[in-house]
């Protein structure tokens, strides 16, 4: 028997700044998780993965994480997924202040 | 201090115009970022968590105030107004854009840095005992050798592709502040029987997920033979190091699977080689290199002024006691500039605060900063009487904490709130220790503790030689933290003892405070440190503290 797919998110950093963004279902980089599709099938996670590393001159290091369903959208599972939605923990940088 | 030759200079500047026209040619598309990692990553550019991050070189951890003006300026100009000094004698910019990375860079030539070789399978910056060219107990200044270090490495063709990354550390004093028993060669300053100075050889220590005591290859080299020998074991490793398993790759590994003998002998054979190679240029200069390092010229002037100020103000005696070390010359003093206020990040210091120690070191200094693996600010040579006006200044800046050497003076990788290999995170665990401790107003009554803390098992945080090391780790998905003891980073070097099940985020620090509240317990008298109560009474005491009544909470 297969193990269930957890759902996944395509996530990256843009190539110029290093920001943290998020694939979305219509092909944008986000900066928000919340707006990243929410891949739940395995297939298509692979589709969407190769659809994002191709995209060199926009991001960089791109690769799946896992997420869940949450009210406002797909929201991360791990917490370095968590940290990476927000910025360090020691001072209000990155996107905690970018756009808070 | 040395300042580039004409040769250094080309040297940077043309790499500076290489790697920004690699930029270009990224930003462009004509590299995919597989070609252009390895580029970057010579020059020092990480892609981390959130950001770019430049790591740039303070080689042997000295910088003069034009530089540190420079390195205030990079903060605030392409960065987010601070930088971050790490434990390898390096500073760390956690903002840059990749475009503005060309113009840093030129910023750093400017002033002659650089950060070439902070990264990739090269030997790295030279590390060097912080108190070097000042310590009372210095044979000698050991930066002019990691001078030549530096210029014999960079760019050194048959090393650019070893196995793995290559540390160096050098010290010039018996009692060891650069931890060289844990570098891939740490090198003692040690005097043979005729009095002459040279080096211990130690070869084949380091942290990380194996973590190793070097061993002593040669207990006595000549300080004339010390870049052929450098170079035999450089060469032995490039030969023998493992290339087949990234973890098995460091000459730790080369050395344990063959054997000190065998190591020692094929070190020795490939010297007796290289040897009749090097025709004396490499002393020529070296004996250029040293001048530059020559001392300033010191005051002669009276210390009353200090003695009468350490007498009447309680608040400027705790910091000269814990914050001063004895120099060379007993009318000047080291200071410490503790970048570790009590709840601040460890390491990091604002644009306004690199400007201010910049200007103190001209005013008081000499001109001379150090930076130390320890991740604080030093003026290596301050006369006493200047120390009252001195302290009042750091104070004003948020600089004064009189804190070196006990337990807020935390040590912690970046972790992961800003590092992408890390497993957990460092510095609010440094934050929330630091406060707890200053809350209870214990660590004077503590005194001399290390506590070193790593957000992974590659041991930036050199958690294993810390007297409390804090490992943090990701298990099943949440952050847990593992505790050593007994860890010793000097010539008494030790890798510190697991005490067991590691800790949950807001549980560790708790448990930092029952391992301290058992060292205040059982140890003999306010005399007997951490470390010799440790050593005295073994891990069972301190794992009792940590776990003993669990249970009967779980059973609760």
């Amino acid at each position: 028997m297969s193990r269930r797919f957890t759902p996944k998110i395509v996530t990256a950093n843009r190539l110029r700044e290093g920001d943290v963004v998020y694939l979305t279902a219509d092909d944008r980089w986000s900066p928000f998780h919340h707006e990243a599709e929410l891949i739940e099938d395995e297939a298509h996670a692979q589709l969407r993965l190769l659809h994002a590393t191709a995209q060199k001159l926009v991001v960089v290091g791109a690769y799946l994480a896992d997420a869940k369903p949450g009210p406002n959208g797909p929201e991360p599972t791990h917490f370095r997924e968590e940290f990476r939605t927000r910025g360090p923990s020691n001072y209000n940088h990155g996107k905690q202040a970018d756009y808070a | 201090m040395y300042s580039y030759s004409e040769f250094d200079e080309a040297f940077v500047r043309a790499r500076v115009a290489q790697f920004t026209q690699q930029v270009e040619r990224r930003l462009d598309g004509s590299l995919t970022e597989e070609e252009f990692r390895p580029l970057r990553l010579m020059n020092g550019l990480y892609l981390q968590l959130h950001a770019y991050m430049l790591r740039v070189a303070i080689p042997y951890g000295t910088i003069n105030p034009r530089q540190m003006r420079q390195l205030a300026h990079i903060a605030q100009t392409w960065d987010k107004g601070y930088g971050h000094f790490t434990t390898r004698q390096n500073i760390q910019f956690n903002w840059p854009k990749l475009e503005d990375v060309p113009a840093i860079l030129q910023a750093l030539a400017d002033v002659g840095m650089h950060a070439i070789q902070t990264s990739g399978n090269c030997v790295r910056n030279v590390t060097a005992d912080h108190f070097a060219g000042a310590a009372a107990d210095e044979i000698e200044d050991p930066r002019p050798v990691a001078e030549l270090l530096r210029q014999w490495s960079t760019d050194h063709p048959e090393f650019q592709f070893l196995p793995r990354k290559f540390k160096i550390a050098i010290t010039g004093a018996p009692h060891d502040r650069a931890v060289t028993r844990a570098h891939d060669i740490g090198l003692r300053m040690v005097r043979n029987a005729k009095g002459e100075p040279g080096f211990e050889v130690i070869v084949g220590g380091g942290l990380g997920r194996t973590p190793m005591i070097g061993h002593t290859v040669r207990d006595f080299l000549p300080k004339a033979d010390l870049l052929p020998y450098v170079e035999a074991v450089l060469s032995v490793y490039n030969t023998l190091g493992r290339r087949d398993n990234k973890y098995k790759a460091r000459i730790k590994i080369t050395v344990h699977e063959t054997g000190k003998e065998e190591i020692t002998r094929l070190i020795e054979d490939r010297f007796a080689e290289l040897r009749p190679l090097f025709g004396g240029n490499d002393q020529k200069l070296l004996a250029e290199i040293e001048e530059a390092f020559a001392p300033p010229a010191f005051r002669n002037a009276p210390t009353d002024a200090y003695d009468a100020f350490y007498k009447a103000d309680p608040t400027f005696r705790s910091w000269a006691d814990t914050n001063l070390t004895a120099h060379r010359n007993a009318q000047y003093a080291i200071v410490t500039i503790s970048l570790k206020a009590h709840g601040a990040t460890p390491g990091d210091a604002t644009a306004d605060q690199m400007r201010l120690i910049a200007d103190l070191a001209e005013r008081y200094g000499h001109s001379e900063i150090r930076i130390s693996h320890e991740q604080n600010v030093i003026l290596p040579h301050v006369h006493k009487s200047d120390l009252p006006a001195l302290h009042a200044a750091l104070v004003q800046a948020g600089l004064g904490t009189a804190n070196v050497g006990l337990i807020s003076d935390i040590i912690a990788c970046p972790g992961m709130d800003y590092c992408s290999l890390a497993t957990a995170r460092s510095i609010p665990i440094a934050q929330q220790i630091a406060t707890r401790f200053d809350e209870l107003k214990l660590e004077h009554e503590v005194g001399p503790l290390k506590i070193k803390i790593s957000g992974c098992i590659n041991a930036c945080g050199h958690h294993h030689v810390g007297h409390i090391g804090i490992l943090g780790l990701d298990r099943a998905g949440v952050e847990n933290y593992q505790i050593t003891l007994g860890g010793d980073g000097t010539e008494t070097a030790a890798i510190g003892e697991k005490t067991g099940p590691g800790f949950a985020y807001d549980e560790i620090v708790p448990a930092i405070e029952r391992i301290v509240r058992a060292y205040l317990d059982v140890r003999q008298s306010p005399e007997e440190t951490f470390l010799e109560c440790f050593r005295r009474t073994g891990i069972d005491p301190f794992k009792a503290a940590l776990y003993d009544g669990e249970g009967e909470k779980d059973a609760a």
